[in-house]
C-alpha cells in the first residue's frame, strides 16, 4: 500500500512537472512569440519598429522612418470624388503606387479607374478599366476612380479567419502583413475589388521606397499577403492630406474628418448630392461620390 | 499485455500488409508515387515563386484548388449516406460496408486539408489560426468555422474507424457505447461540415451568384451524389480483387439513394436557373457566363453543358431499376455522377461566381499547369492514403490479418478465410 502511494505521488509529481513545463513553454511563446499588431503591447511595437527600422534601411540603403501614430479621439477619417471633375488622368494611381510602396513589378495598383459610359451611368458591368486614348476625358466617357470604400460595415474583415484585418478606432481598415494568411476570404467578400494580393514576390527599385512610412499602412509588403488602400495612413495621422488628393490636378478629391461639422467633408454630405457604391449591400462606406456641379 | 504494446503489434501488422501486394497494387502505387513526386515539385516552384505560377489574380483570386476542396468536402460528407440506413434502420447489407465510406471521408477530408495549405499565399503561418498562440477569429469567420468542423469531423472518423479496426484485429467486437455515440454524432456533423463549407461562399453578398440560399441544400444534394459513386466503384473494385462479400442488394440500394439525390440536385439547380433567368437582373450575368458565355469570352460553357447531360444521364440510369441493376450501366451511372458533380464543383462553382468580378471586369480563368499538378498530386496522395488504409481494413475484415494475444507475429501465418459477418464477433 505504502509502496502504491509513493508510486502514485512520484507519477504526479513527474505529471506535474511536465504539465507546467508544457504551460512555462506555452507562456513563454505566446509571450514572445510573434503577436498581431492588433493587440501588440506598446513596449513590443516599439521594439518591433526599430527591428523595421534597421530591416529597411538596410535592404533599400536609406534612413527609413517607421511611424506608430495611433488614431486621434473623435476623428473618423472619409474621402469624397467630385465625378463631375474627375476626368480619368489617373495622377493619383502613380501618386499611390510610389507613396504606400506598391509593387512595381508585379504590379499592384490600390486605385483603379473605371471609364464608364455616360448614357449607362454607374454599370460596373459595362466599364472600362484598361482605357488608354491619346487623351482625357474621351467624349461621352466619365470616370470612377475605386479603392478600399473604408466601410463603416466592412464584409472583408469579419471573414478573415485569423483576425488579420480590423477597423481603427478612426476608421480605417487596416490589414497586419505579418498576421495575413493569404487565404483570400477578404478579396471574395470585398464588393469593391479594393483587396490586392502579392501574387509573386514585390518589388520596389531601392531608391524609389517612400521612407515615411506607418506600421500600419505603407511597409513593404511580403509574398503571399493582402494589402490596400489605407487612406494613406502615415500621412493622414500625421495631419496632412492622401498623396492621391495631393497630386489631383483637377481637385476632385475631398477628405476629411466626419466628426468635426466644420469640416469640407461634412460640408458635402449636407450640401451636395452623395452616392455610395453598392449602397443595397449596407457596407456603408466612408467614401462619397457626388456631382459638384 | 499493456494496451500500447497491442496498438504497437497492431500498427507493425499493418505496415506490413501495406508492404505487401501483387504487381497490380505496386504499379497502383508506383503511378500514384509519380504524380505525388511531380505534384511536390510543382508546388516546391509555387512555394518559392509565389502564387503567380497558378492562374489565379486578383479578379479571379479563388480556382482550381478551392474548387477541389469544396466538391471534396462533399466527398467526405457523403459517407453519411451509408451511415444512416445502416446504425438507423440496422440495414444489415449496408453496414458491412460503412467502414469503406469512413475511410472515403477521411481521405477525402486529408485532400481537403491539402487543397487549403497549397492554396494559400503563407502556409507557415497556418497556426495563427490556432489558438493560443495564434487567434482564431470565431464566431464571425465561417472559415474559421470550417476549419473546426472539418477536423473534428476527421477526428470522429478517425477514432471509429481505429477503433472498429483495432478490435477486429484482436477478433473482437467493438464497443457501442464508443461506437454508436460517435457515429450518431457524425451524421449530423457529416451535414455540418458541408453547409459550413456553402455558407463560405453563401454569407459573401458581393458575389450574388453565391449569395442565394439554395447554395447550401444544393451542395448536399450534389454531395449525396458523388460521394457514393466514388465507393460504389470501390466496392465492385473490392468484390472482384478479394474475397470479401458486397451484397448486390446493398449496391443497388446505394444507387438509388444516389438517384434520389442528383433529382434533387437538378432540381435545385432548375429552381435557381428560372430565377435568374425569369427575373433577369443584372445578377443574370455569372449564371450567363458558365451557360451562355459573354461576348467572346465562352472558356466555361462546355463545361456547364457537359455537367448538365452528365448529370442527367446519371439520374436517368439510376432511376430505372433495370438500369441501376446492370453492372455496365450502373459504373457509366457511377462515372456520370462523378465526372458532373466534379466539373458543377470544381469549374461551375467558383468560377463564375467571381467572373465577372466585381468591378465588371472579365478575367477568363483557366487552371495553370502548376495547378493542375499540384492538383494531381494532392488527389494522389489522397488515394494513397485510402488504398493503405483500405487494405489494412480489407485484410482485417477478412480475418487475414489477425493479432492473437498471445500468438508471437499470428498474422504472418495464413488465417481461415472467415466469412465478413464474423468480424464483430468474438473469436
Amino acid at each position: 500500500m505504502a509502496k502504491n502511494e509513493t508510486q502514485t505521488s512520484s507519477v504526479t509529481r513527474r505529471q506535474f512537472a511536465s504539465v507546467a513545463a508544457a504551460a512555462a513553454a506555452g507562456f513563454l511563446l505566446t509571450a514572445c512569440g510573434p503577436r498581431r499588431l492588433h493587440e501588440i503591447p506598446r513596449d513590443r511595437l516599439r521594439e518591433a519598429i526599430k527591428e523595421w527600422e534597421r530591416d529597411y534601411s538596410e535592404k533599400y540603403g536609406k534612413a527609413v522612418t517607421v511611424s506608430d501614430a495611433g488614431p486621434m479621439p473623435g476623428v473618423l477619417f472619409a474621402m469624397a470624388l467630385d465625378l463631375s471633375r474627375c476626368n480619368g488622368n489617373r495622377r493619383c494611381v502613380e501618386a499611390c503606387v510610389a507613396e504606400n510602396n506598391q509593387s512595381r513589378e508585379p504590379e499592384v495598383q490600390w486605385i483603379r479607374v473605371l471609364s464608364m459610359d455616360k448614357d449607362k451611368g454607374i454599370d460596373f458591368s459595362d466599364a472600362d478599366p484598361y482605357y488608354e486614348p491619346a487623351e482625357v476625358p474621351e467624349p461621352g466617357r466619365f470616370y470612377v476612380p475605386t479603392a478600399c470604400q473604408q466601410c463603416r460595415n466592412p464584409p472583408c474583415t469579419k471573414v478573415c479567419p485569423v483576425g488579420a484585418t480590423w477597423t481603427e478606432p478612426d476608421g480605417i481598415v487596416v490589414i497586419d502583413y505579418d498576421w495575413c494568411i493569404g487565404c483570400r476570404c477578404c478579396m471574395a467578400a470585398c464588393p469593391y475589388g479594393a483587396r490586392h494580393f502579392n501574387w509573386g514576390v514585390p518589388s520596389i527599385p531601392p531608391g524609389e521606397l517612400n521612407s515615411n512610412i506607418h506600421y500600419l499602412g505603407n511597409r513593404p509588403r511580403p509574398k503571399g499577403v493582402v494589402e490596400k488602400c489605407t487612406f494613406c495612413i502615415q500621412r493622414t495621422r500625421a495631419g496632412r492630406y492622401p498623396a492621391c488628393l495631393e497630386i489631383c490636378p483637377t481637385g476632385a478629391r475631398k477628405f476629411g474628418n466626419m466628426l468635426d461639422p466644420e469640416s469640407e467633408i461634412r460640408y458635402i454630405l449636407e450640401n451636395k448630392r452623395v452616392v455610395l457604391l453598392k449602397q443595397e449591400l449596407n457596407t456603408m462606406p466612408k467614401f462619397f461620390y457626388f456631382y459638384g456641379t | 499485455m499493456s494496451t500500447i504494446w497491442r496498438f504497437s503489434r497492431f500498427v507493425t501488422a499493418s505496415v506490413r500488409t501495406v508492404l505487401r501486394g501483387n504487381p497490380a497494387y505496386w504499379a497502383w502505387l508506383a503511378l500514384l508515387g509519380v504524380l505525388i513526386v511531380s505534384g511536390a515539385l510543382a508546388y516546391a516552384d509555387q512555394a518559392s515563386t509565389g502564387l503567380a505560377l497558378t492562374a489565379m489574380r486578383d479578379q479571379v483570386s479563388w480556382g482550381f484548388y478551392i474548387g477541389n476542396f469544396t466538391f471534396l468536402v462533399g466527398v467526405a460528407a457523403a459517407a453519411v449516406v451509408l451511415v444512416i440506413p445502416a446504425y438507423i434502420y440496422d440495414w444489415k447489407p449496408i453496414r458491412e460496408i460503412v467502414i469503406f465510406g469512413e475511410l472515403l471521408a477521411l481521405s477525402a477530408i486529408i485532400m481537403c486539408l491539402l487543397f487549403v495549405l497549397v492554396d494559400v499565399g503563407r502556409p507557415e503561418r497556418l497556426w495563427h489560426m490556432m489558438p493560443p498562440w495564434g487567434h482564431i477569429n470565431f464566431p464571425s469567420s465561417i472559415l474559421a468555422w470550417d476549419a473546426l468542423v472539418l477536423n473534428v469531423y476527421f477526428l470522429v472518423n478517425f477514432v471509429v474507424v481505429t477503433h472498429i479496426i483495432y478490435r477486429a484485429f484482436y477478433g473482437r467486437p467493438y464497443a457501442k457505447r464508443i461506437v454508436i455515440p460517435l457515429v450518431l454524432a457524425s451524421i449530423p456533423m457529416a451535414i455540418g461540415i458541408h453547409t459550413v463549407t456553402a455558407f463560405l461562399y453563401n454569407g459573401m453578398a458581393a458575389r450574388p451568384y453565391w449569395n442565394s440560399s439554395i447554395l447550401a441544400p444544393q451542395f448536399l444534394a450534389s454531395a449525396f451524389s458523388s460521394g457514393p459513386a466514388i465507393l460504389l466503384i470501390v466496392l465492385q473494385l473490392l468484390r472482384r480483387f478479394t474475397r470479401f462479400e458486397i451484397q448486390d442488394e446493398a449496391i443497388w440500394k446505394i444507387a438509388e439513394l444516389m438517384a434520389y439525390a442528383m433529382f434533387l440536385n437538378l432540381f435545385l439547380h432548375g429552381v435557381e436557373a428560372f430565377k435568374e433567368y425569369y427575373s433577369n437582373t443584372e445578377h443574370l450575368l455569372y449564371t450567363r457566363y458558365w451557360f451562355q458565355g459573354l461576348g467572346d469570352h465562352r472558356t466555361l460553357v462546355p463545361f456547364a453543358w457537359s455537367a448538365v447531360a452528365l448529370n442527367l444521364t446519371a439520374f436517368l440510369l439510376f432511376i430505372m431499376p433495370a438500369a441501376r441493376q446492370n453492372p455496365i450501366t450502373l459504373n457509366i451511372g457511377c462515372l456520370a455522377t462523378y465526372a458532373g458533380c466534379y466539373i458543377e464543383k470544381g469549374m461551375g462553382l467558383i468560377i463564375p461566381g467571381l467572373t465577372p468580378d466585381t468591378l465588371g471586369e472579365i478575367y477568363q480563368y483557366y487552371p495553370s499547369m502548376t495547378e493542375l499538378r499540384v492538383s494531381a498530386g494532392v488527389f494522389a496522395l489522397g488515394f494513397l492514403a485510402f488504398t493503405l488504409m483500405l487494405k489494412v481494413a480489407v485484410a482485417i475484415s477478412l480475418g487475414e490479418l489477425r493479432g492473437e494475444p498471445g500468438m508471437n507475429a499470428a498474422w504472418a501465418q495464413p488465417q481461415p478465410i472467415q466469412p465478413a459477418t464474423a468480424r464483430t464477433s468474438t473469436s
